[in-house]
């Protein structure tokens, strides 16, 4: 079987290029996330000495662009669970090669969005309060727990998949490599030697995992478009609210992990695991959320818009004519049926078209989180003058630093952590050249077909 | 078969057992009795932790589920923080019999006209302002100028509500804001930890953010800290309308009630059913009745504890078709050096 053995050992070697070769435009994209953060914590700094007086929210709209970008990253940290759990239960073969980096969005989007709101908060320096005196009634309570949960269970999740390929770098790299590495991988790795024990447990753990993660990933945007659901606010006021984010949290998710992967595998020469078929399947999965959205908006625009009952006319002046006009028609056209008529039109039904209807989904899921946001808040309760509200550069270079936040992580990560599930698609890879009518259990706690000697 | 994939097995560049043999040790063949029939190389260097410590990671997941106690926990760990009472209000205010009293406001919209009769701002907005100390954007009764539906408009002093159901409560994550026995709503700035819910929650726009630190006459940085009259202000938190519960338990009437020139609040207590603008005492009751009272918003539940007579200021002499009040305005940016302040 020597094709098969030395189409392994390229995978292998894929896996460790990142490891073993740093180039030089590596240390200038980190040079860069690093100027960009401490940009954002310059910023920060700044509002932790004056306070929330240097954002441009004040009492009328009292969150902005802190909120909307919270909303954001807890949105895009669904790729991970689709990408991982949703896929690997409907034992959709293809998704192997880009698990590895799902989850780690996952994990990386929870911590930039956790931080987004004590960012958020006047009293940062009281957020154990949130522990002493927390109180379930509240819907912040909901979400301190959901996304603590979900942060857990995406480590977890991002951590026992990867023991087999933590193990082949520890074997691979051993003696060649700096000290602490070695120690990581030995200590991650935990003991692991691919015995048939061994990856029956771990087939059990994944398929609890995946089952588990699934509900809780639901459960934490649902309750994060209940923290605007339960107040008495007419746009905000719609059953649909939580489907709704969740379907917009799994739509943007699948867009950033297209970028994602579109960068590494033209970084890291990856195009014989992540092809043309990834991103065409993708930007399927692109398609389908973005016809869900649309559905979702209808049904709620409509309910609010046929009964017009106080302030919803208001709130749709806004949204269509007014202040929020430019944003709210870039997200529906651009955001929703640009990457439909893009997956569909056989001409950019490509890499490339798939590339760029994800950056314009993420581009349109942030204005969507922030018109829901800002729009929400600006429509009178009372009387007076319509609040307005513009971010100052303060907000601007937080979130600013927030992103770079997110892609320094995703960076480091790649130096330290094997970036494709190396075991999963060998797996696979096997299964598909060996026979390949037949169908592949989710989980490799049923499958022999790799007798747990390949790693 | 599918088995006789494992077969070619990618050679030894894959070999398992090499690496790992180093910290197998032979004591452990009771626990891998079952490893043994999957992969002969393997099979002899599994330590006693690794294919359990694996199914308890399995397990383990679930120990995601008692994550939602860990408040709890803490809580418990740290009730000696808990014993002291919630940064609470004294003793009730009681009636002579012992009932507690629930302080409620009628506002007698024919009696107001935005103050347009003195004019002027609003004297209630200014006595307030004056009486707490409230910084300078905040208007915690403050006079909306509502249209009429026939046109011209009325003024409507809006106070904090009070709700019985308050929306505010329900959503503060730490319990900054509460009920008293009295029926009154109270922030804790001590507590408050800024996530301002609370704020998005108000259906009536009647809370207020120390975005900074608020312009206040020095004599407020001395005054003693407490939920019932919320001087001094403390930067990144709420404030709103109090009900002036310390002054009511000594008999003194708020700030508004006695600020306002044509006497249109009416403060008093329902469980007496009494209640006074300064100059006529009237049993609340039969007042809300006679006058086909009503309250802000009641169709959203929330029970407010602020009823208003209906009825606009042309009774005391203001031109309805001439909208608008003099600005509200705030004395402590004059008198505070290098004070900063905010707009609303």
């Amino acid at each position: 079987m020597a094709p098969l053995s030395a189409w392994h050992e390229r995978l292998v070697d894929t896996a460790l290029a990142p490891i073993r070769r740093t180039s030089r435009r590596y240390w200038a994209l980190v040079g860069l996330e690093l100027a960009v953060l401490g940009w954002g914590l310059y910023a920060y700094t700044i509002q932790l000495r004056d306070g929330l007086v240097v954002t441009g929210m004040r009492d009328r709209i009292s969150w902005g662009l802190y909120i909307a970008t919270f909303v954001f990253f807890i949105g895009i940290s669904h790729a991970g669970t689709l990408i991982s759990a949703i896929l690997r239960v409907s034992q959709a073969r293809w998704r192997t090669p880009v698990t590895r980096i799902a989850e780690f969005i996952t994990v990386v989007a929870l911590i930039c969005g956790a931080s987004f709101v004590i960012i958020d908060l006047g009293r940062p320096d009281r957020v154990l309060n949130v522990f002493i005196y927390g109180r379930w009634q509240s819907p912040i309570i909901w979400d301190v727990l959901a996304i603590t949960t979900y942060l857990t269970g995406s480590i977890v999740y991002l951590f026992v998949p990867m023991i087999p390929d933590l193990a082949l770098f520890r074997d691979r790299l051993a003696g060649r490599t700096a000290r602490w590495r070695a120690w990581l991988y030995r200590t991650l790795a935990i003991g692991w030697n691919g015995n048939a024990a061994q990856r029956r447990s771990l087939g059990a753990a994944i398929g609890i995992l995946m089952i588990l993660i699934m509900p809780i990933a639901v459960s934490v945007h649902t309750v994060v478009s209940w923290i605007f659901a339960m107040t008495l606010r007419v746009p905000w006021n719609s059953a649909l609210f939580g489907a709704f984010f969740v379907a917009g949290a799994i739509f943007s998710g699948i867009a950033i992990l297209v970028i994602v992967m579109a960068i590494l595998r033209r970084a890291y020469r990856l195009h014989e695991y992540v092809t043309e078929k990834h991103f065409v399947y993708l930007g399927y999965l692109l398609a389908a959320f973005a016809a869900i959205m649309i559905y979702a908006n209808i049904s709620e625009l409509l309910v609010h818009g046929y009964k017009l009952e106080e302030g919803a006319e208001f709130h749709l002046r806004q949204l269509f004519l007014n202040q929020f006009a430019p944003l709210f028609w870039f997200y529906l056209i651009g955001g929703l049926f640009g990457p439909i008529l893009i997956v569909l039109l056989p001409a950019t039904r490509n890499a490339r078209g798939i590339f760029v209807a994800a950056v314009l989904v993420t581009v349109a899921m942030w204005i969507e989180r922030y018109v829901i946001v800002v729009s929400g808040l600006r429509v009178p309760l009372m009387p007076y003058e319509p609040a307005e509200y513009a971010p100052t550069w303060v907000e601007w270079s937080i979130l600013a630093g927030g992103l770079a936040l997110f892609a320094l992580l995703i960076t480091l990560f790649l130096k330290v952590f094997p970036i494709i599930a190396v075991w999963e698609v060998a797996e696979d890879h096997e299964a598909t050249v060996a026979a390949p009518d037949l169908r592949r259990p989710a989980v490799p706690e049923l499958s022999p077909a790799t007798g747990g000697q390949d790693l | 078969m599918r088995g006789a994939l494992a077969a070619p097995n990618d050679g030894a560049q894959m070999d398992p057992s090499a690496p790992s043999s180093a910290g197998g040790l032979a004591a452990d063949d009771l626990v891998n009795q079952d490893a043994t029939d999957g992969a002969a190389s393997g099979a002899g260097d599994g330590r006693i932790g690794r294919r359990r410590a694996l199914r308890m990671l399995g397990l383990g997941a679930l120990t995601i589920a008692p994550l939602p106690v860990l408040p709890e926990l803490i809580r418990i760990a740290t009730s000696a923080q808990l014993s002291e009472p919630v940064h609470s209000t004294r003793e009730p205010a009681r009636t002579p019999d012992g009932r507690i009293r629930q302080w409620t406001m009628i506002i007698d919209l024919r009696a107001c006209d935005g103050c347009q009769g003195v004019g002027g701002p609003p004297r209630c907005t200014a006595a307030c302002i004056q009486g707490h100390l409230a910084p300078e954007p905040m208007e915690w009764i403050q006079v909306f100028e509502a249209e009429l539906p026939g046109g011209g408009t009325r003024f409507v002093p809006t106070p904090c509500q009070q709700c019985q159901n308050p929306p505010c409560n329900n959503v503060c994550p730490v319990g900054a804001t509460f009920s008293t026995p009295e029926g009154t709503v109270l922030i804790d700035q001590d507590r408050c930890i800024g996530c301002r819910i609370c704020m998005a929650a108000c259906p009536y726009d009647r809370r207020f953010f120390n975005w900074g630190e608020a312009p206040v006459p020095p004599e407020a940085r001395l005054a003693d800290y407490s939920v019932e009259h919320q001087v001094p202000p403390r930067k990144g938190t709420v404030m709103k309308c109090d009900f002036c519960p310390d002054m009511a338990r000594s008999g003194t009437l708020p700030y508004c009630v006695q600020g306002c020139p044509n006497a249109a609040i009416y403060y008093g207590d329902l469980e007496e059913d009494v209640a006074t603008n300064g100059r006529a005492l009237v049993s609340a009751s039969r007042f809300l009745a006679e006058n086909d009272a009503f309250r802000l918003k009641e169709e959203l539940g929330t029970e407010p504890r602020v009823y208003y007579i209906p009825g606009h200021g042309e009774a005391v002499g203001r031109d309805a078709f001439t909208p608008g009040r003099a600005p509200t305005e705030w004395p402590w940016t004059e008198i505070v050096d290098g004070a900063v302040t905010w707009h609303r």
